[in-house]
């Protein structure tokens, strides 16, 4: 015990304390990084939800325009009337008589050098699994194939009832899935890690089947033959895109046309009389439903299982300028909103809770996941699942089957009864409690479906007594090299890139506003003036001073100059000089609409139509929505857009005149690209090469 | 940023605080109900807005969290590098991370190596990792 010795203790003392300081300096600076890292990663999502929600708020209006087109809107002359017949011409229901003429495969010769799958009907469970198979070694089904099968599918569907009572007394489990559009990966992952569909595995998939990605059509051929070969075990609901109509807009008629040039037209044909046959849900041992679009306090379940389901040919459009006065079917199958306009029951819209006097603004509803239309957030542990997890509809379907008339039955999981029917003591209206949050379950099966890495997919297994067990997965092997942080940025980027079109499509609003702000006129407004002016104008619900330091870059601490981060945003955006730039911004605000009436006017999917149509449909489109534009601008900008000066108007040209085609294929590798409306095929498209 | 916004008088400073705090509240509250999950203590599981509001409040305006500045985070590195190599071995960095001042959890741990390791040395490059993730932030 030396004074030496005591110096070494002392020194050693505060060399150990040193360290455990400066780990514990480090360990406070990572976490605040990750935690960082989280946030990112939640603002990104946000985005994605905030966009993909305005985009359908979008086809309301479109809804809307047809419906001003049909009761208000009188042609003034034979050519308007004429290309307004043209728009609605797709509303007769075709007659069984030309069903078999579109179902006509017989007289399509398969080629001998075809060596794709091949099916016979009636189809065995070996036929259907063969075509799994085939689907991922990426062959193509010749189309006479195709149509055999679409035609056996309605042959069956047709005898199915709206709601499909399925039991689970001879499958010891049932596995249900939700929207898988058009990933095929994600639905070979579900059957290579949940099992084949067989007659002890039993599966419902729930709806959006197709759009968006690019195997569309495999998924359908697939899930048919299942149901064809599995009919008690195997069962399919209708979703909001298994409609004609909102194939225009999302992609999957393109694929068609592009996989199909030939028979194509005939496929789609058939194909959108086989979604108007889709049940429109399932309800399983009396306990659970399985519906597209979710519930509200206004789903009655007696209503749906009576309406022809047959005549809701699209929830895009709901009338026809034919039938003005006997649309009695299908003004029963709308509901009302809470705005009171009839919608169509399977429209992913805002809906006031089950028994509940909430009422939540449309866009938090949405983020509350009512629809399942929409990827819920995936997070990343089990317990955190718990919590967003909700079951499927007990509590409301009670309700449904009160009304009905059905026994009530209660399991051991549910929360005691407390509809203000049911409970006679209550008084006061009730809030829903965690455990009624509990009751509803919302599903989505597309891994990576804005950008990869940007989420989970999931299926739930019912076991016995129909507990839930879920199974998350990401289908797709470049995810899981990339660090978290790689992940992330990539999907950032794609966010912030489809977050600053949406800011220039409101250019001119936008510096309205932040001149409101900057009274003095001193052209600078600060961070805080920013985000407000922002969010009123696009009315995204997001956190912008969280977005800020990426949106904004700013030399100043705490100041921008507004203008010059306009012309910024302008700069990255326009690459062609010559079109006037407010035009510019209405026609990014309103494109996918105006992709829609396009693809809808050029009815034999050529992808083109002429310039005429062009203008008048702008002209309609642009009185509807109040939108001042003079005549002689739309001309001129119809006329720079016909590159090739023919007098027609390329689709596809139109969208890429404005660069509405992502560019983000500039990564490499083609499965990787994030699938879009605008993606051409499966890759990017240049001008002029069509 | 601050210091701007404490020279304008605190009652400014508070309400600017108060909507980012509710910005970012939203952004996690992912059913509307404002409330978050969290993983403290709380029986329920998650906490409500009106609590996190003045706590997160007294947080921000006492400067807590502030950002480590660079040359500070290179210092403790080199605490835990005494012979100066410029870098720690995996093994030590575990060590040092899971076993002295707040431990990592293993999730960290995995994590932070992930990023942080150089696979043909072992080892990590602490210099470099700082002035990696350092770009990143920004």
């Amino acid at each position: 015990m030396g004074s030496g010795t005591s110096t070494q203790h002392h020194f050693a003392f505060q060399n150990a304390e040193k360290a455990f300081k400066a780990a514990a300096l480090i360990q406070r600076w990572y976490r605040r990084y990750t935690a960082r890292l989280e946030m990112r990663r939640h603002c990104t999502w946000r985005i994605f939800q905030s966009i993909e929600y305005a985009g359908q708020q979008d086809q309301v209006k479109l809804h809307d325009f047809f419906s001003y087109l049909v009761d208000h809107f009188t042609p003034s002359s034979n050519h308007e009337r004429d290309f307004l017949d043209r728009m609605f011409t797709e509303d007769r229901f075709p007659q069984d008589s030309e069903m078999e003429k579109f179902g006509d495969y017989e007289s399509i010769e398969v080629p001998d050098n075809y060596t794709g799958p091949r099916l016979s009907f009636p189809l065995l469970p070996d036929h259907a699994t063969a075509l799994v198979e085939a689907f991922r070694l990426k062959q193509q089904l010749h189309a006479r194939y195709v149509l055999n099968l679409l035609h056996e599918t309605r042959k069956h569907l047709i005898q199915l009832p709206n709601i499909n009572r399925v039991s689970t007394c001879y499958s010891e489990e049932i596995t249900v899935c939700g929207d898988l559009h058009g990933q095929l990966d994600d639905l070979i992952f579900i059957f290579h890690k949940n099992g084949l569909p067989s007659p002890e595995r039993a599966y419902v998939f729930n709806g959006d089947f197709v759009d968006r990605g690019k195997d569309s059509v495999e998924i359908l051929m697939v899930l048919f033959a299942f149901m064809l070969v599995y009919p008690k075990e195997f069962h399919l609901n209708r979703g909001n895109h298994e409609d004609h109509l909102v194939n225009l807009r999302y992609g999957f008629t393109k694929e068609v046309m592009h996989k199909y040039k030939t028979h194509g037209k005939k496929i789609l044909k058939i194909l959108k009389d086989v979604f108007c046959w889709l049940p429109l849900a399932t309800l399983v041992d009396e306990k659970v439903l399985i519906l597209h679009g979710g519930v509200s306090d206004m789903t009655d379940l007696e209503l749906l299982a009576k309406l022809d389901r047959h005549k809701i040919v699209s929830t895009m459009r709901h009338k026809t300028r034919k039938e003005n006065g006997k649309q009695v079917k299908k003004e029963e199958a709308n509901q009302k909103s809470s705005a009171g306009r009839p919608t169509p029951w399977f429209l992913p819209q805002s809906r006031s809770l089950p028994a509940s006097p909430l009422r939540l603004g449309s866009l938090q509803a949405h983020r509350a996941g009512r629809s399942s239309s929409i990827p819920c957030g995936a997070p990343r542990d089990a317990k955190e699942l718990a919590r967003q997890v909700r079951r499927s509809v007990d509590l409301e379907l009670d309700r449904c089957r009160q009304q009905a008339g059905f026994p009530v039955s209660w399991g051991k999981e549910e929360a005691s009864p407390c509809t203000p029917e049911a409970d006679s003591g209550a008084e006061e209206p009730l809030e829903p409690t965690q455990e009624e949050w509990r009751q509803v379950l919302t599903i989505f099966s597309a891994s990576n479906y804005y950008e990869v890495g940007s989420n989970r997919g999931a299926y739930v297994k019912l076991g016995p007594a129909l507990t839930p067990y879920i199974v998350q997965y990401q289908a797709n092997k470049v995810t899981h090299m990339l660090t978290m942080r790689q992940r992330i940025s990539r999907v950032e980027e794609s966010a912030l890139r489809a977050l600053r079109e949406k800011l220039f499509a409101h250019s001119s609003d936008l510096l309205g506003e932040f001149k409101k702000h900057d009274a003095d006129k001193t052209g600078l407004i600060t961070f805080s003036d920013w985000a407000e002016a922002v969010e009123s104008v696009l009315h995204l619900g997001l956190p912008w001073r969280m977005l800020r330091p990426q949106l904004v870059n700013s030399p100043t601490d705490n100041t921008l100059e507004y203008k010059s981060w306009l012309e910024d945003l302008a700069k990255e955006q326009l690459n062609r000089e010559n079109i006037q730039s407010s035009l510019l911004e209405t026609l990014y605000r309103n494109r996918s609409n105006l992709e829609t009436i396009f693809r809808i006017i050029d009815s034999d999917h050529s992808g083109f139509i002429s310039l005429d149509e062009f203008r008048h449909t702008w002209k309609l489109f642009s009185s509807h929505m109040n939108i001042n534009i003079r005549d002689d601008c739309i001309c001129d900008l119809a006329r720079s857009i016909d590159f090739n000066k023919d007098g027609h108007i390329d689709i596809n040209e139109f969208l890429e005149a404005f660069r509405l085609v992502e560019q983000s294929c500039s990564e490499g590798n083609a499965s990787d690209c994030p699938q879009t409306t605008n993606t051409n095929d499966n890759g990017c498209s240049k001008p002029g090469t069509h | 940023m601050a210091d701007d916004k404490e020279r304008e008088g605190p009652d400014i400073t508070v309400a600017e605080f108060h909507k980012k705090i509710k910005d970012a509240f939203e952004v996690f509250d992912h059913e509307a109900n404002n409330t978050v999950d969290v993983e403290e203590e709380e029986p329920t599981g998650y906490i409500r807005f009106e609590k996190f509001l003045p706590v997160m409040t007294e947080v921000l305006l006492e400067r807590r969290y502030r950002p480590i500045p660079e040359d500070i985070l290179l210092r403790a590195f080199e605490v835990l590098d005494p012979s100066k190599r410029g870098f720690l071995l995996k093994e030590e960095l575990i060590k040092y991370m899971t076993e002295e001042g707040e431990p990592f959890s293993q999730e960290e741990m995995e994590e932070m190596l992930s990023a942080a390791i150089d696979p043909e040395s072992n080892s990590v490059h602490y210099k470099d990792y700082i002035a990696m993730m350092v770009i990143d932030e920004s």
